[in-house]
């Protein structure tokens, strides 16, 4: 059995993932769980990953959940090439550093923007609040700030000279909100062109494909197939927006 | 100029990269960065590190945050015994899973129990909203199930028979509820012996020098409180009204 990704390309780690294997040539099984239809919490599902979330991994035997662990556990197996995630000692601790950092400091007020902007108002058919994304986008800003004045006054990307597991995580995160119409690299010059530099880095046509599903405007339709499981997304989206 | 690390052992982080080093005989200065009297807002420290968080590393020119990181330099650099992060690559696997998961799913939920129970009420004299409480208790309950069912399982340590990384992180954390008196590990038979274990591999006179600020915390004269900090905190109890 090849090795099989549990992925959904509207979560920003599974793009990691997926922009990883395939850009180092690494064969898998695309294995589609779509978040929007609620199949992350069947039952099918948690028994590949218990915690409910995307992406998971499934090489034979071996299940492995978390985004930051599965892109370790590829880099190793496969023998990646060290600039993903670099053999010197500090230069690995930058990668880790920003791998730690970015649970709380940027993926989790970055999903809360995109939930906000596009996932609530698409289930609930309600218009954006626009009160509450200022406050969301206002818990992304020190992050973004720090980014561009202190980390990328130094250098080209995250953690070195070169591109790597950090900058390839950062980057489908911060595209998150961005795809949505929130672009989080407009007021950020030095976060803008270390875009371009990871793009131009992974493959534009690569990133393109990836971003494909979260670039286009989701079908108002699609949220009424299920109405409740739409009430039950909502409330779930409620509660932690608030 | 040797290691030095910027510690404040009120943080479960901190207490995890205190325990690793001691338990390890890594030569480092204790630097003490005083969380109550704000010294992490302080200049000096500003200048270690700009996100104003514990712990930080300084080895020579080199500056290291994040526990995480820290953790795995410190195994890296001073070559510590292999089951703290176990080379094979499925074992490893498990401990940088752990690793990953505990950040949003226990460091957070555990430390906003013990603002809620302890520094908020002491600090402003309210209480929080029960509701606010409730749904608080409910997530930590909930990550400690799931902490037992899919991390823990039936293995004496997290990635099998020997202490890891994991482990000491995982505890530590555990531990910050018991700063405001709410003790985690009553539910669950599995966890309160994996505790044991833990404490025992660690060494229960480390384990409990560790976590000994937090445990006085009761004792604190919170008039010494550093303004910014209290105003920080009066802040956080509106955000749970």
């Amino acid at each position: 059995m090849p090795l099989e990704l549990f992925l959904d390309l509207y979560s920003p780690p599974c793009r990691a993932i997926y922009i990883f294997a395939k850009k180092n040539g690494i064969p898998f099984e695309f294995r589609s769980v779509e978040l929007g239809r609620g199949e992350h919490l069947k039952p099918e599902f948690l028994k590949v990953n218990p915690l409910g979330k995307v992406p998971a991994l499934r090489d034979g035997d071996f299940l492995l959940a978390e985004s930051v662990a599965i892109l370790l556990y590829l880099s190793r197996k496969y023998q990646t090439a060290p600039y993903w995630y670099p053999p010197d000692l500090q230069a690995r601790a930058r990668v880790d550093e920003y791998l730690a950092w970015q649970h709380t400091a940027i993926q989790l007020p970055a999903a809360n923007v995109y939930l906000c902007k596009s996932l609530l108002p698409h289930f609930s058919g309600q218009p954006v609040d626009t009160v509450r994304l200022d406050r969301l986008l206002g818990k992304l800003k020190p992050a973004l700030q720090h980014l561009d004045q202190e980390v990328l006054a130094a250098k080209p990307f995250l953690a070195t000279e070169q591109v790597s597991l950090a900058d390839l995580m950062a980057f489908t995160e911060l595209m998150q909100p961005t795809a949505v119409g929130c672009d989080l690299f407009r007021d950020w010059p030095r976060l803008a062109a270390w875009r371009a530099r990871v793009e131009a880095a992974l493959g534009p046509e690569l990133v393109q494909n990836a971003h494909k599903l979260v670039l286009q405007p989701r079908d108002p339709r699609d949220a009424q197939q299920d109405p409740r499981l739409a009430q039950e997304l909502v409330h779930r989206l409620q509660e932690r927006l608030s | 100029m040797g290691l030095e690390l910027y510690l404040d052992l009120l943080s479960a982080s901190c207490r995890a990269v205190y325990i690793f080093a001691r338990k390890n005989n890594i030569p480092f200065d204790f630097q003490f960065v005083d969380l109550l009297k704000g010294h992490h807002h302080s200049k000096e420290y500003i200048k270690i590190n700009p996100l104003k968080k514990v712990p930080s590393l300084k080895d020579g020119k080199f500056v290291l945050s994040e526990s995480v990181a820290i953790l795995f330099y410190l195994c890296r650099k001073y070559s510590t015994p292999s089951h703290w992060y176990p080379p094979d690559l499925h074992t490893r696997a498990r401990v940088d899973e752990f690793m990953a998961w505990q950040h949003t799913a226990i460091q957070m939920p555990m430390s906003r129990i013990f603002w809620i129970k302890m520094l908020i009420p002491m600090i402003t004299g309210e209480e929080v909203p029960d509701e606010k409480v409730e749904q608080m208790l409910a997530e930590v309950k909930n990550s400690m199930q799931l902490f037992e069912e899919k991390f823990l399982q039936d293995k004496m340590f997290i990635a099998g028979d020997h202490i890891s990384l994991a482990d000491v992180v995982a505890l530590v954390e555990m531990m910050q509820p018991m700063g405001g008196n709410y003790n985690v590990f009553l539910n669950s038979s599995k966890i309160a012996e994996w505790r044991m274990r833990v404490e025992l591999a660690i060494g229960p006179s480390l384990f409990g020098e560790a976590h000994d600020r937090l445990m006085r915390l009761a004792e604190w004269d919170s008039s010494t409180l550093d303004p910014m900090v209290k105003e920080r905190i009066c802040e956080l109890l509106q955000k749970f009204k």
